[in-house]
């Protein structure tokens, strides 16, 4: 039986301690919202928050998982100024990888509210869109850091998980 | 009045320029999804009494944005907020289906055949409704007039909304309708933002992965790493002591693992004790592919598909220009793998199919469980990209065999990325020897285009046809006609060929196909012929110019005098680049195609560090016609780049005992956010009738880049991908 917090709900598994995160999300808790793109952690489509940091759900055990705080795209409530930027921008064409992508950005600008294009582009790398969104992922990503909530005194990640 | 639905005609003839119109309403079959008590005057709207207004969506929306745009044609004529329809994946019927007598979403071809039929089922509608208000109010259908989703009476001030008159507008199927001056829309023409732009930014986006039904089991496939390679025997014992694990079988495409859950299906599939047997391309590699090419250009005389003029000529006339080409495999590898979810009990079937096709994919369920095919319901879902290769209904077929060993329970099938990766239908392999004349005033003099490449129309003709045959047709018969209309295409394949046809003038000009097959399964990918002909056509006309001493922008206009469209976006594409007047340090290379009916041009910038090179800029001058949604064109332009780049500049596909070598995206790496280049889009405005742009600005992409390779290190690169050293 394994114990973690997944968008501040407390949840119980009992399932062999070499299962992915990822498919204790989507096969066990029905949260849907974070996608199987390679199960290599090579394309990050199942990107999530663990404790705060952006983490392949794929290639992590549940083992290590015990007692952490998981944040899913579910958790970021879909108001939050990444999303909302996103939706500005048009990001999305099939939108498959959107979730991991969301998750990536908000990790990177928790880290660092006002990246450079360099910090964005090596932020990023991580996640494979195999539609080309690129282009607009940046300017989403640059939008979002102009936001109040991150040009404030928005830096610290407890934050994002205190707010949803 | 009262009239049947079946096999009547609506529409009329309109005084004044208005139009006939022929909506077909023979159905031999009810609508599927029809609510009860709605107005549905056509197979694509119903207006339900309480008002909703619910459009069934007849193409598969991939990422291209044809929810939205589909939604904008109908929404725009109908007069109807487009954000406020609901929007469903229609099933399969035969009103949905397009010319062809497919459903299939291909060919950057669904706004070229939906611009008429839903416009005109909206406007049909509509006059409908405003009859039925008129009706209502005592007054002439002059005196009404719509404002999105209500009817308004210019004489009294009243409102109806549409709802309150659907019980009404089922009365008037009679009713003569005009469609919309362009000047009028509301929406079309303007950059409305993405219908799905919300759902997929915030997760609750739902895909085939995503299907959970009561019940439901998750199945994995073992399939032979080898093409053709069939199974021997094998030993499920210790697999199916694992937890979770329901059932281990054989299909017709390897040994089915069953399970509660993903995980226990793919770890017990690692237990599984299979022998293969070798197939007939046990022993194929890459080397050897390439060499039955070089063969085959060498050595056979193929199928002319155009020819102009006496390219024979060139022998005699001076100095010949002879290049080969080559471009390899190539994957989709859509971020989504493949997968699907079925459920068969007995007689019935129903799939949740993420499919381009959900008129094949009933098909080719109706064949591997022997159910006819009007007891097989079609779900078709959200697909989480596809670039042609969801046409292919493979995994269709493998989740129908499945679930019927398993009776009255859903069962998903879901693909590894190793799968996806290794069981492709790849862009072919293809060779390609060019030769050329220049006459004395420099121009092009002759050129012909000899093509080594496999058919992919071959293969189809047996899917097809049990698609689009009618179901008396036994399944046997249709089989076989299929594959004699397969046969029509063993000759020549107008796919693979697409592309070679320049439209520069060229007094003696031919193309010649040799068909080639390694049986390495191949299909569709996104611009198909056009992604490596383009490459070949637009790289060998810059080193006729550069041969000719002329700037590539210059030569290739004064080879395209008649040819307006190509002029304006060779143009246009110049001009936002600045041609000729590059950063310092960075290199330029134009190429311009005509793929699917819609032009585009690319210049490509690039700046080169030893043998490293990075692509800087590309800008794209598009003409699509009449433009749906400018931001919509622009962001398929952008990802059609980048997919585009991906196949230009990364490592390919290849075969090594007959079966692909790599295997997920570290062997197999695809353009990531930092390789991106600044991409800039420009339309050109048009008038004309609108045509596609989902594969458009993919073609001129590697060429453009090959010929800013040569501005930058005189280097000509002729194979795909494009390296330098
Ligand atoms: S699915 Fe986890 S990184 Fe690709
Ligand atoms: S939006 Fe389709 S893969 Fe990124």
């Amino acid at each position: 039986m394994f114990e973690f917090t997944v968008n501040d709900n407390a949840y119980a598994v009992d399932v062999e301690p070499d299962t992915p995160l990822l498919w204790v999300l989507r096969d066990h808790l029905q949260l849907l919202g974070t996608k199987f793109g390679c199960g290599a952690g090579l394309c990050g489509a199942c990107t999530v928050h663990l404790d705060g940091t952006a983490t392949r759900s794929c290639v992590l055990p549940i083992s290590a998982v015990a007692d952490r705080r998981i944040t899913t795209i579910e958790g970021l409530g879909g108001e939050h100024p990444v999303q909302q930027s996103w939706i500005d921008h048009s990001v999305p064409q099939c939108g498959y990888c959107q979730s991991g992508q969301i998750m990536s950005a908000v990790a990177l600008l928790d880290g660092n509210p006002s990246p450079s294009e360099t910090d964005i582009e090596q932020g990023m790398a991580g996640n494979i869109c195999r539609c080309g969104t690129y282009p607009r992922i940046k300017a989403a990503i640059q939008s979002a850091a102009q936001a109040e909530y991150y040009s404030a005194s928005h830096t610290s990640n407890e934050t994002v998980g205190d707010d949803v | 009045m009262s009239v049947s639905r079946r096999g009547f005609i609506i529409g009329t003839a309109t005084v004044g320029g208005g139009l006939w119109l022929g909506l077909s309403l023979r159905g031999d079959a009810p609508y599927p999804n029809a609510r009860e008590g709605s107005f549905q005057p056509n197979a694509f709207l119903q207006i339900t009494p309480s008002g909703e207004v619910i459009f069934q969506l007849p193409k598969s929306e991939m990422g291209q944005g044809i929810q939205t745009s589909l939604t904008t044609l109908l929404a725009e004529e109908l007069d109807y907020e487009p954000a406020d329809i609901i929007i469903e994946y229609a099933g399969v019927h035969k009103d949905f289906a397009a010319a062809g007598g497919s459903q299939l979403t291909g060919g950057s071809a669904s706004i070229a055949v939906s611009w008429n039929p839903l416009r005109e089922a909206g406007a049909a509608a509509r006059a409908m409704l405003i009859a039925a208000a008129a009706g209502r109010w005592g007054v002439g259908v002059e005196s009404c007039s719509t404002e999105p989703g209500v009817v308004l009476n210019s004489i009294s001030g009243e409102k109806l909304g549409y709802g309150a008159l659907a019980e009404e507008a089922k009365d008037f199927q009679h009713t003569a309708f005009e469609l919309k001056e362009k000047s009028a829309y509301r929406w079309l023409g303007k950059s409305t933002p993405r219908l799905d732009r919300v759902a997929k930014s915030t997760g609750e986006a739902r895909y085939g992965m995503d299907v959970q039904l009561p019940g439901m089991k998750t199945s994995v496939v073992i399939r032979p790493r080898q093409f053709g390679a069939t199974l021997g025997s094998f030993n499920a014992d210790t697999a199916l002591k694992a937890n979770g694990v329901e059932a281990i079988f054989a299909i017709h495409s390897g040994v089915a693992v069953v399970a509660d859950t993903y995980w226990r299906a793919r770890k017990a599939a690692r237990l599984v004790d299979i022998t293969w047997l070798d197939g007939p391309l046990a022993n194929l590699d890459s080397e050897a592919i390439l060499a039955l090419q070089k063969t085959a250009l060498k050595n056979e005389s193929g199928h002319i598909a155009m020819e102009r003029g006496d390219v024979a000529l060139q022998q005699t006339r001076g100095e010949r220009l002879e290049s080969i080409y080559s471009a390899p495999y190539t994957h989709h590898s859509p971020m989504e793998p493949q997968n699907a979810t079925a459920i068969v009990n007995g007689d019935n079937c129903e799939i949740w199919a993420p499919t381009q096709a959900p008129d094949i994919s009933q098909a080719v369920a109706a064949h591997y469980t022997g159910i006819t095919r009007s007891n097989i319901v079609v779900h078709a879902l959200t697909l989480g990209g596809a670039f042609g290769r969801r046409g292919y209904v493979d995994f269709i077929g493998e989740v129908v065999a499945i679930a019927q060993q398993i009776p009255g329970t859903a069962v998903k099938l879901v693909w590894s990325r190793e799968d996806d990766m290794q069981h492709d239908f790849y862009r072919p392999a293809t060779m390609h020897g060019m030769t050329a004349t220049l006459a004395e005033n420099g121009k092009i003099d002759s050129w012909q285009h000899r093509l080594v490449s496999p058919s992919i129309v071959k293969g189809l003709g047996v899917s097809l046809a049990s698609t689009i045959l009618p179901e008396w047709v036994p399944t046997e018969m249709a089989r076989a006609i299929g594959r004699k209309s397969g046969e029509l295409f063993a000759g020549a394949d107008p796919t693979t060929a697409e592309g070679a046809k320049v439209a520069y003038d060229i007094p003696n000009f031919a193309v010649e196909q040799i068909l080639q097959d390694s049986g390495v399964p191949i299909g569709f990918w996104r611009s198909v012929g056009f992604s490596h002909n383009c490459f070949v056509a637009e790289s060998f006309v810059d080193e006729l110019a550069h041969a000719a001493d002329q700037d590539p922008l210059k030569f290739r206009l004064a080879h395209l005098e008649n040819a307006p469209r190509y002029q304006a976006v060779l143009k246009l594409a110049a001009e936002k680049s600045g041609w000729g007047n590059p950063r310092k340090g960075h290199f330029q290379g134009i190429a311009v195609v005509e793929p699917f009916d819609s032009f585009c041009a690319a210049v490509v910038e690039v700046s080169v560090v030893g043998n490293e090179y990075t692509v800087e800029r590309v800008v794209n001058a598009v003409d699509c016609g009449f433009v749906l949604n400018p931001d919509i064109v622009a962001a398929q332009v952008e990802s059609a780049v980048i997919y585009g780049l991906g196949a230009a500049m990364k490592p390919p596909i290849t075969i090594s005992g007959g079966a692909v070598q790599q295997s997920n995206f570290h062997d197999a790496p695809v353009l990531r956010m930092n390789e991106s280049p600044v991409i800039e889009t420009y339309i050109v405005q048009s008038d004309e009738d609108p045509t596609g742009i989902g594969e458009i600005g993919l073609p001129a992409v590697a060429p453009a880049l090959a010929n800013a390779l040569f501005a930058a290190t005189s280097k000509r690169l002729r194979k795909l991908p494009l390296v330098l050293g």
